[in-house]
């Protein structure tokens, strides 16, 4: 029974098994000695041909003011905005009538990392950040209060600027 | 007696270690040259080097769970592995690997059984490989594996026959069976088999890749068609046994090419490690250069592997009935007239002369070959292809 397999007529120069062979062996042998592309991640963190973009969105930072308190207002437009709902804010107010967070809490494990709570901050308080190394022992550590939030030390995010849209 | 027990049973030992070191050692060589071929690093983290990776995968594999398929046979299951894994040591024993060793009460030769059937005693044992792989597929009660275990049959057949021909092409050079006499022969004429066998070496390297099950002849694995083939049921060290089963037949396959063809342990270009008075330092400066040939012949085992691609099957069974076999036949034959010719005609003795003069032959008969093969006319495309 013959087994019927389309063929290309191919040209001899192309067909020649011998030379295709060696050929191969002998690239594959000039590849062991090519610098290598791996970047060794946890002692290497970013190299000439990758590194983290500007508008990264990883998980939030609060930034805070001169002295030290968090720069929410609690006006409530990031819970209002927040398309997973994992923001929870009880607002406060003092004596001079400032209004300031009571609770504020990001879930983690709920944010879809989308940006639009920095986006509609009025105070630029709350950020998503330049950051991806998340793992905690359990996963109530998921569950960011403010204090975590502020103390929070790596760079922001860079949003897509309207005016800007290619980032020059 | 009791002298040669003793010395067998450490050179028992020795062998053994060595192998397992070797095969655990290759498991790491496959995967960081492959790393290197296709610019990456390969498994660097476990040891310096990456060298503890083989001692984290054999204990993980050891700590997994077997999965036993439910509609399995279970004796010929779990007595698949161990079939497959024992054929591959068994042929290391008649293998020669250093000069002789003095010690206090005689000189050992270092080869644990030196057979005076050596040759022989592989044909027979390292066909018996296989039946670890077809019992593998046939009692997983698994298509592809059985499929698996069916090709494994089928092309160890085709090729064990070109093998044994090219491998009587060497007898027939050496005049004796035994494998230290081969490995002598070459030592004595200071030629090495590969020049007045070439194209039997060639024909043989093939043959052993395909016995090995190696790629471009892995069809009995072939994840692409066949999940993974004969091993596709099996799982933590059962599964890991398969893998040094093709591991050591890898290495006994390699160490046999270096005893018929590279000349054994000798070292190239000097005959002082050739002959007694026996020293310690001969012996180690022999066992490497038989390590380096051997570990030269891995290496080419692994470039080839990620180098090229998968054979079809068909034209897996065309090559080695339609080329292999014809090929070295024909070369048996030519050969063997070509040795009674100088031999009872010319009544020259073998030496570096007569080897030399069958280079020539080899030679002319390489180019005639390498010009046709790379004409592309001998694995074509397909059966219904092949009349172009």
């Amino acid at each position: 029974m013959a087994i019927t397999v389309k063929v290309m007529r191919r040209p001899t120069r192309e067909a020649s098994y011998l030379r295709a062979t060696l050929s191969g062996m002998a690239l594959t042998f000039r590849h062991i000695f090519r610098p290598k592309v791996t970047m060794q991640y946890p002692e290497e963190t970013s190299t000439r041909d990758w590194r983290m973009a500007d508008r990264w969105r990883g998980t939030h930072r609060m930034l805070t003011d001169e002295q030290g308190r968090a720069k929410c207002v609690a006006c409530g437009l990031c819970p209002q905005i927040c398309p997973a709902n994992c923001i929870k804010l009880v607002p406060g107010e003092d004596e001079e009538g400032h209004r300031y967070p009571l609770i504020y809490e990001i879930d983690e494990f709920r944010c879809i990392f989308c940006g639009y709570c920095q986006e509609v901050c009025p105070e630029e308080a709350i950020h998503v950040g330049w950051h991806y190394e998340n793992a905690e022992y359990s996963r109530d550590r998921f569950v960011y209060d403010l204090e975590r939030l502020c103390a929070q030390t790596h760079p922001v995010s860079t949003l897509w600027d309207p005016s800007d849209p290619r980032g020059e | 007696v009791t002298f040669f027990l003793v010395s067998s049973v450490a050179k028992m030992l020795f062998v053994f270690t060595m192998t397992m070191v070797g095969v655990a050692l290759l498991t790491l060589a496959e995967r960081r040259i492959c790393a290197w071929m296709q610019d990456r690093m390969g498994p660097n983290r476990v040891g310096p080097q990456g060298l503890l990776q083989p001692a984290a995968d054999g204990l993980k594999n050891i700590f997994k769970e077997e999965a036993m398929p439910a509609q399995a046979d279970r004796a010929l299951f779990m007595l698949a592995p161990a079939v497959a894994f024992t054929p591959a040591l068994l042929t290391f024993a008649v293998i020669p690997f250093a000069a002789p060793l003095p010690t206090p009460w005689g000189d050992v030769p270092m080869v644990v059984a030196d057979l005076p059937v050596g040759f022989l005693y592989i044909l027979a044992i390292s066909s018996l490989g296989v039946y670890g792989i077809v019992l593998a597929g046939w009692a997983s009660n698994n298509k592809y594996s059985l499929l698996g275990g069916l090709r494994a049959s089928a092309q160890m057949i085709s090729y064990e026959i070109a093998m044994g021909m090219t491998a009587v092409a060497v007898l027939l050079l050496a005049g004796n069976v035994t494998l230290s006499q081969v490995v002598a022969r070459q030592q004595e004429a200071g030629v090495w088999f590969v020049l007045p066998l070439l194209v039997g070496w060639i024909v043989f390297l093939v043959a052993a890749f395909a016995e090995t099950n190696r790629v471009p002849f892995d069809l009995p694995e072939a994840e692409g068609e066949l999940v993974a083939g004969y091993h596709t049921e099996y799982s933590a060290m059962k599964f890991s046994m398969f893998y040094i089963a093709e591991y050591s037949n890898m290495v006994t396959a390699s160490a046999l090419m270096t005893s018929l063809f590279f000349g054994g342990w000798d070292i190239p270009f000097t005959t002082w490690d050739n002959a007694a008075p026996w020293t310690v330092a001969k012996t180690l400066a022999t066992l490497g250069m038989f390590l380096a040939k051997t570990g030269f012949f891995l290496f080419a085992y692994i470039w080839v592997r990620w180098t090229l691609p998968r054979f079809r099957y068909d034209q897996l069974m065309a090559l080695g009935w339609k080329v292999m076999l014809p090929l070295a036949l024909g070369y048996l034959a030519l050969l063997a007239t070509a040795i009674w010719y100088l031999h009872a005609v010319l009544d020259w003795p073998y030496g570096r002369k007569f080897a030399l003069a069958l280079f020539g032959l080899n030679a002319v008969l390489f180019l005639v070959l390498g010009w046709g093969v790379d004409r592309g006319r001998i694995v074509s495309g397909s059966v219904a292809g092949r009349r172009a």
